[in-house]
């Protein structure tokens, strides 16, 4: 959305994407986190990998605090306010929810409503109350609302019942709500695991799209090592709870990777080993 | 993820029944059986043949009621749409407050401190029968439509409210997240992630409310709260048995027709 995000500005500081200092959450007995710290640029894109039940969508709802984490010295800032400390939310969570698009892997549209209308949701962060509860949306938010849908390239589907769709097009109206929040990064949970390849290369492209021409910060989890190898630079890996790899996608090789999934980590390849 | 470890070994028995289970099951028949045993005397089911023996008055009685008068059917039309009108408007102020309550008794929506009291009041207005609600109605505000209107709201209020709040506790909550991980309030979420996945089944609960309120509506009228009931009340009392016959016809086609209506406006909406 504005041009000079094409570079990381070096002058001032720009507070990063996301902080997180170590992080735990407990699930009864098991510790889906288990003190991870980590630190995301704002313009960056990252894949969190590692297998299933290794914490990926945890720490992925703890950022936009769906979810609380463990009290205790955890913490976790995004843009550089805190929204997560000692096991609660701050009041500063909705602020940054709003500059932080969700997508997720069931979409979470809500079905009754038109595609249109889900994607205006986008906006009750930003409209005054009464506004967003009755749904009566400024003008200019309805021109964004369709810019946005017609850039994902399901803008002819505006009227139709969000639960009529596809999934690769529900999936690709998330991104446009994501895109009328006016968010400054993106993240995603598994957002192509119920997709068929075809459509799961759009949304990939989509995301890289957004983070190379609009510099949006992406992070994004992945059950497919070779996607995160093709389209993310940076890759952090989860093993139990704890951040076993964090680094370029590049230098990810066989050893790490046996490292991280264990000797059948083939089976992490979607199409093909990288 | 099948693994060939698990297939091997002999196939494993079919899971029984337990001895416990046997013996709850006979546990909790027999004691219906011996209950309705018990009570034979007490409820007098051996009068039964009195049905019979006292031909003579049933027969009576069933031939007024086989020969329905209709001279006075413009009163009669005029009193069954009264009772239509308070079902319409108990109905009507029952769910304006069971939506509030619904919301504020669905575990998934509210804090358990919230929960907890407004299940209370849920389940003491469900408890009071509306004919006794309407007989406290009448002492109150007098003799007339009112007091069913009233009784009908409070006792419907009740059935709604739980009824509301058990499809929100049935609700998908992913769109729910959807719409707050843009950053909505909670009342936000209510409107647009809650709101619209119960919204068929919240007006097909009130439709249906509505089809047995007007059944209510008529009882409610023998206790002179208002309507054709009343009527009916009055006309069994002077042993009018043909008016009497005539007041069940039109009830019977009045309660049809709202049923058939209800029910096509059901259909559509699911």
């Amino acid at each position: 959305m504005n041009s000079s995000a094409a570079s990381p500005a070096p002058g001032p500081l720009v507070a990063g994407l996301v902080m997180a200092r170590d992080v735990s959450k407990t699930f009864g007995s098991r510790k889906a986190l288990d003190g991870v710290s980590l630190s995301v640029a704002a313009g960056e894109m990252v894949a969190l990998i590692g297998p299933s039940g290794s914490g990926k969508s945890t720490l992925l709802r703890s950022i936009t605090g769906l979810q609380t984490i463990d009290a205790g010295s955890g913490q976790i800032d995004v843009f550089g306010v805190c929204v997560q400390k000692n096991g609660r939310t701050t009041g500063a969570v909705r602020a940054a929810r709003q500059k932080l698009g969700m997508i997720f892997q069931q979409f979470n549209l809500v079905g009754r409503l038109s595609l249109f209308s889900n994607v205006m949701l986008g906006a009750l962060g930003r409209l005054p109350g009464w506004r967003g509860l009755l749904g009566v949306w400024p003008g200019a938010d309805k021109t964004r609302a369709m810019a946005a849908l017609h850039r994902v390239g399901v803008a002819d589907y505006a009227a139709q019942r969000a639960n009529t769709l596809s999934g690769g097009q529900q999936q690709r109206g998330a991104i446009a709500r994501a895109l009328v929040q006016g968010a400054k990064g993106i993240l995603a949970d598994e957002p192509v695991a119920s997709l068929d390849p075809v459509s799961a290369r759009k949304v990939m492209e989509l995301l890289v799209e957004l983070n190379r021409r609009d510099g949006l910060g992406v992070i994004i989890t992945l059950h497919q090592v070779d996607y995160a190898i093709r389209y993310c630079d940076r890759v952090i890996a989860l093993k139990a709870g704890k951040v076993v790899y964090d680094g370029p996608s590049t230098s990810l090789d066989t050893k790490q990777l046996i490292d991280i999934y264990g000797p059948e980590f083939e089976d992490a390849f979607w199409e093909t080993k990288a | 993820m099948t693994d060939a470890a698990h297939a091997a070994g002999p196939i494993p028995k079919a899971p029984r029944k337990s001895l416990g289970a046997w013996a709850l099951d006979v546990l909790i028949w027999g004691g219906v059986l011996m209950l309705l045993v018990y009570s034979v005397g007490d409820v007098d089911l051996g009068n039964i043949g009195k049905l019979f023996s006292n031909a003579e008055s049933t027969q009576t009685f069933a031939r007024e009621l086989l020969r329905p008068d209709f001279t006075d059917w413009r009163i009669f039309v005029e009193k069954m749409w009264e009772t239509i009108q308070i079902a319409l408007w108990g109905t009507f102020i029952a769910v304006f407050a069971a939506v509030p309550m619904g919301l504020a008794a669905a575990r998934n929506v509210s804090p358990v401190w919230v929960v907890t009291p407004v299940r209370w009041l849920m389940n003491l207005l469900r408890s009071i029968p509306d004919l006794v609600i309407g007989l406290l109605f009448v002492v109150a505000v007098g003799l007339g439509p009112l007091p069913g209107v009233l009784a009908i709201a409070l006792n419907t209020a009740g059935v709604l409210a739980k009824l509301f709040s058990e499809a929100v506790e049935s609700i998908d909550k992913g769109p729910v997240e959807g719409v707050r991980a843009t950053g909505a309030t909670k009342l936000h979420e209510i409107v647009w992630g809650v709101i619209p996945q119960v919204a068929p089944l919240w007006t097909s609960f009130a439709l249906y409310r509505f089809e047995s309120n007007s059944r209510s509506a008529t009882v409610l009228g023998l206790i002179g709260a208002g309507g054709i009931g009343q009527v009916l009340f009055d006309r069994m009392n002077a042993f009018d048995f043909r008016d009497v016959s005539a007041i069940v016809v039109v009830v019977v086609i009045a309660v049809t027709l709202i049923d058939m209506l209800s029910q096509a406006m059901r259909k559509r909406l699911l």
